[in-house]
């Protein structure tokens, strides 16, 4: 076992890890933030992409020990004083998911590309989300919520 | 899959990260864990312990050493598609590092770890190969430089061994002369390569001189194809002799008679590009 500090959504955790226990499984099993979904596990669908240090990575890649240190946002952390973060408001107001399985991971990538590029285009929006599957192929209203967010 | 139990370190310096290395025989170096932990989660390996070199900071950078861009081999894909340095004076290794995987891949997977990996379906390592790169690798005796041509030696076989790691990358200035092209075919924009070329020259009045084509997912390691750089030079198309030499894989993503196939096409398609881009 091995002593891990990070700080999830703000709030700071001090947790005994197996070095094996993928950060994805701290989320849900240690912590009960489930918002953080599994799809694959296999680092392909990014359905468990959550925020180290703001930049968007897949929880199910990385282990639980290597986010030492680190400030780790996941869906539940988006939301500001009861209102939700504007992306969460626009996947809402544009109808950007069918079954939701991919959502959390979908907004997570946005929030991750917005911060890199503010002014994404359209073909930039799709290139940003390769590494997040959709498999209800809803993938025209989630483009459309993010470049709204884009605007 | 949770992988098998294993131990984790952290090393604190390249020094300590080959001394914890040489403690144990079956240990492992762990950088961003992208090409790793799927491994270990399907129990492909099972290292008893993982040395963590990612909080090596010092090993990630991209600075200017005269005639190349010395690149840092804890440098993240996605730090090396954004470098200024890079964009100037090698945008051809800025353009692939930005298409390897996903953009959570590349906050998190570095170029050091990729070469070292020595996956024949990585992008990364056909360019180096084609651009004539340099590694560097420690160990307990010091650093010594590998040129590309002698770094991959089989799947997942590198020149970099158990008790060494990877860390600096070199490859050289550009010019305006110089074009370049990557061309990588797959079925979904996060896959990896079923068939990947990268293509490289200088080109003088027409002429095309210095020709280096090398191919991804063709073989046991990225491949330089030699009679398609020879027709290249001699102003042919290269493409028909692409496939001389190689010997792909067949998998779900194509057979080997469909890569060799492939291969024809994406070379053309890539040396017509180099040629104006």
């Amino acid at each position: 076992m091995r002593s891990v500090s990070f700080t999830v959504n703000g709030v700071a955790h001090e947790l005994e890890l197996e070095p094996r226990e993928l950060l994805v499984y701290v989320l849900r099993e240690r912590l009960g933030l489930t918002g953080t979904v599994v799809g694959c596990d296999t680092s392909s669908c990014g359905a468990c992409t959550v925020l180290l240090d703001g930049e968007s990575v897949k929880a199910c890649t990385i282990l639980g020990v290597q986010a030492d240190g680190a400030a780790i946002t996941t869906i539940e952390g988006l939301a500001e004083n009861g209102s939700l973060h504007p992306l969460q408001e626009l996947f809402h107001e544009h109808h950007a998911l069918q079954c939701g399985y991919c959502t959390s991971g979908m907004v997570l990538a946005a929030v991750s590309l917005l911060a890199e590029n503010p002014s994404p285009t359209s073909d930039e929006i799709r290139h940003a989300l390769e590494g997040n599957i959709c498999r209800c192929t809803g993938y025209q209203n989630i483009v459309d919520a993010i470049e709204a967010a884009a605007r | 899959m949770i992988p098998a139990p294993f131990d984790y370190e952290v090393a604190e310096s390249v020094d300590h990260a080959i001394a914890l290395l040489a403690d144990r025989e079956d240990s492992k170096v762990l950088a961003g864990g992208h090409s790793l932990l799927p491994l270990l989660r399907l129990r492909v390996t099972r290292p008893s312990v993982l040395v963590d070199v990612g909080r090596l900071d010092e090993l990630s950078y991209v600075r200017d050493a005269g005639t190349s861009i010395a690149i840092g081999a804890l440098t993240r894909h996605h730090d090396v598609a954004t470098a200024p340095l890079l964009q100037e004076h090698n945008p051809f290794v800025s353009y692939v590092a930005g298409l390897v995987g996903d953009p959570q891949v590349r906050h998190r997977g570095t170029i050091g770890g990729s070469l070292a990996h020595g996956d024949p379906a990585a992008d990364l390592p056909a360019v180096l190969l084609a651009l004539d790169g340099e590694i560097d690798i420690a160990g307990a005796a010091g650093v010594r430089t590998v040129a590309s041509a002698d770094f991959f030696l089989g799947v997942f076989e590198t020149a970099v061994g158990p008790q060494e790691i990877v860390t600096e990358v070199r490859v050289p200035k550009l010019t305006a002369e110089h074009g370049w092209s990557y061309l990588k075919f797959r079925r979904r924009s996060l896959d990896w390569a079923t068939v990947g070329v990268a293509a490289f020259a200088r080109r003088s009045n027409g002429d095309i001189g210095e020709p280096a084509i090398a191919l991804v997912s063709m073989g046991a390691t990225p491949l330089r194809a030699r009679a398609s750089e020879a027709a290249w030079a001699s102003g042919q198309d290269p493409g028909p002799f692409a496939d001389e030499g190689t010997d792909p894989p067949g998998d779900t993503n194509g057979s080997a008679e469909y890569r060799k196939h492939l291969v024809k096409v994406l070379v053309r398609r890539a040396a017509e590009e180099a040629s104006r881009h």
